[in-house]
């Protein structure tokens, strides 16, 4: 039994994930308790200094998700979601974090068991992963 | 369409021929002010001036290898909105580009403005320059650089001029042409647009060749840069593989923010750096303090980094003036000249060179990047 249990940060958009997240909390769908969820209107809202900052300060991981392709609440806020992600991985990637440490997901707002299922296998990936040490390796 | 003409320079003074060229662009209502790198009369500084009298050209330096700014966000201010005057502006290549991203990001506009571009072999840092300068003639050391192709002896320019492969302009009305020509007697002048070709036909300017030692000329000179730029981002890559080390570079950072005051293309007017958010109360510095046993300050500086990385990365055209203002002389360019290129590259997107490619984060495509998302 590993004893870390890592501390991840979501961005979720108001419409889609966030609802997929009520749904599996009423649904009663086992899930890890390690992730703080942040509601959004939109994927597009999440400036990539919201996903620094949470990784600076000793996230483990962060997680997008919102909106499938073509279902989004703005019409294409999700597409300038993943434009801005894939920014974000390439200047994280530049100072050796690991890129399975950002995600971006699309969950509907049906998609209970999905977010439950994606929250569950992303714990047990980040546990694998082992802590994020920046907190504890740099002056922020 | 380019047309190609000729300046033609008298006693191997190449600066006093621009400045005559601008005083023909005033004197024969072309334009009604020219935008360029002036030297106040007494005051000894170059600085950019918008000049609308022929007889103050005298005090032009076009071609001078000081770069106390970058001009583009100075234009800018010029060309957003109604000006009343058309303004013919002297820029640098990386200049023009910064220029043209500003005009994407809707900052700027080519409402009644000339852009000439002019032919850079480089700059001097603002400390090495103010040394060269004492005691000397700006106009003097303008001519001397640019007869000497920009390796003069006894100074360097600046690393990011060193690494960039771009000399010449591009997307400019003019351009003003010095690789590759025998500037101590003739100065090139090709139309790249109508407005410049009808620049020349009101002027009267009689037709030049371009001939192939200039074109050899430039291609010699962006490979000798390409290469110092590829060793100067494995330098910069090994020194900041991970965040610790990258921490260790910013060591010296003191979140006095010279170098996003001094990025021509970090445009927004009030940065989120200087509001409230950042104005944390003394019990948060107390907390954090506690939490890990002890806490840097000022704070939120790799995350100063980081953020203006992630804002202004693919529109960054390696000007270098973060580093020139840096007062503690962090390697700022070489840090995001080598992000750039990564972020650029991720988007197959080059900034400043075609005024109708849209800047990466404006635009998508909806088939893009799907290894981005996991499968559902």
């Amino acid at each position: 039994m590993s004893t870390f249990e890592p501390s991840i940060v979501a961005f979720v958009c108001n419409w889609c994930t966030y609802t997929a997240a009520d749904l599996a909390g009423t649904a009663r769908m086992v899930q890890y308790p390690n992730v703080r969820l942040i509601r959004m209107m939109c994927t597009g809202m999440v400036d990539p200094k919201y996903v620094i900052k949470a990784l600076l300060s000793g996230a483990d991981a962060v997680l997008i998700s919102g909106c499938h392709p073509g279902d989004c609440h703005y019409i294409n806020g999700n597409y300038k979601a993943r434009r801005r992600v894939k920014l974000l991985k390439e200047i994280l990637a530049r100072f050796g974090m690991d890129e399975r440490r950002l995600k971006l997901t699309w969950i509907g707002a049906s998609e209970g068991n999905e977010f439950a299922e994606t929250i569950n296998e992303l714990v047990e990936e980040i546990r694998e992963l082992g802590p994020n040490e920046i907190r504890r390796s740099i002056a922020v | 369409m380019a047309s190609i003409t000729s300046i033609n320079v008298a006693d191997g003074d190449p600066v006093k021929a621009l400045q005559g060229f601008m005083a023909s662009l005033l004197e024969e209502d072309v334009v009604d002010a020219v935008f360029t790198l002036w030297e106040r009369p007494g005051a000894g500084e170059i600085m950019p001036a918008l000049i609308t009298d022929p007889k103050m050209t005298e005090q032009a330096v076009p071609l001078s290898p000081a770069y106390p700014l970058n001009g583009a966000r100075l234009l800018a201010r010029l060309t957003h909105g109604e000006s009343r005057g058309r303004v013919a502006a002297f820029l640098r290549p990386c200049e023009l580009r910064a220029f043209v991203e500003l005009i994407k990001l809707n900052q700027a506009g080519t409402q009644d403005l000339i852009m000439v571009g002019v032919d850079c072999f480089g700059a001097y840092d603002n400390r090495t320059y103010r040394e060269l300068a004492k005691g000397n003639d700006h106009k003097d050391l303008a001519n001397e650089f640019v007869l000497a192709g920009g390796k003069v002896s006894g100074a360097e320019v600046a690393r990011a001029c060193k690494a960039c492969e771009y000399p010449v302009a591009g997307s400019a009305d003019l351009a003003v042409g010095l690789v590759g020509v025998d500037v101590g007697s003739t100065i090139l002048l090709a139309a790249q647009s109508a407005a410049g070709e009808s620049v020349i036909n009101r002027l009267g300017l009689q037709d030049a060749s371009g001939g192939p030692e200039r074109e050899q000329a430039v291609e010699a000179l962006v490979k000798e840069r390409e290469a110092y730029r590829d060793a100067m981002f494995e330098e910069t890559a090994a020194a900041t593989a991970d965040l610790k080390n990258l921490s260790a570079y910013l060591a010296g950072c003191v979140n006095c923010y010279n170098c996003r005051v001094a990025c021509p293309v970090c445009y927004c007017k009030e940065c989120v750096f200087v509001t409230d958010v950042f104005d944390h109360k003394p019990w948060q510095y107390m907390g954090w303090a506690h939490k890990d046993g002890s806490l840097r300050m000022p704070t939120d500086t790799i995350f100063f980094h980081l953020t203006r990385m992630a804002h202004m990365s693919t529109a960054c055209v390696g000007c270098g003036q973060c580093s020139n203002a840096c007062p503690n002389d962090i390697p700022v360019m070489e840090l995001f000249r080598l992000v750039s290129q990564r972020t650029q590259g991720a988007f197959d997107y080059e900034p400043g060179l075609d005024m109708n490619e849209p800047p990466p984060l404006n635009v998508f495509k909806e088939d893009e990047f799907t290894e981005l998302t996991c499968a559902t």
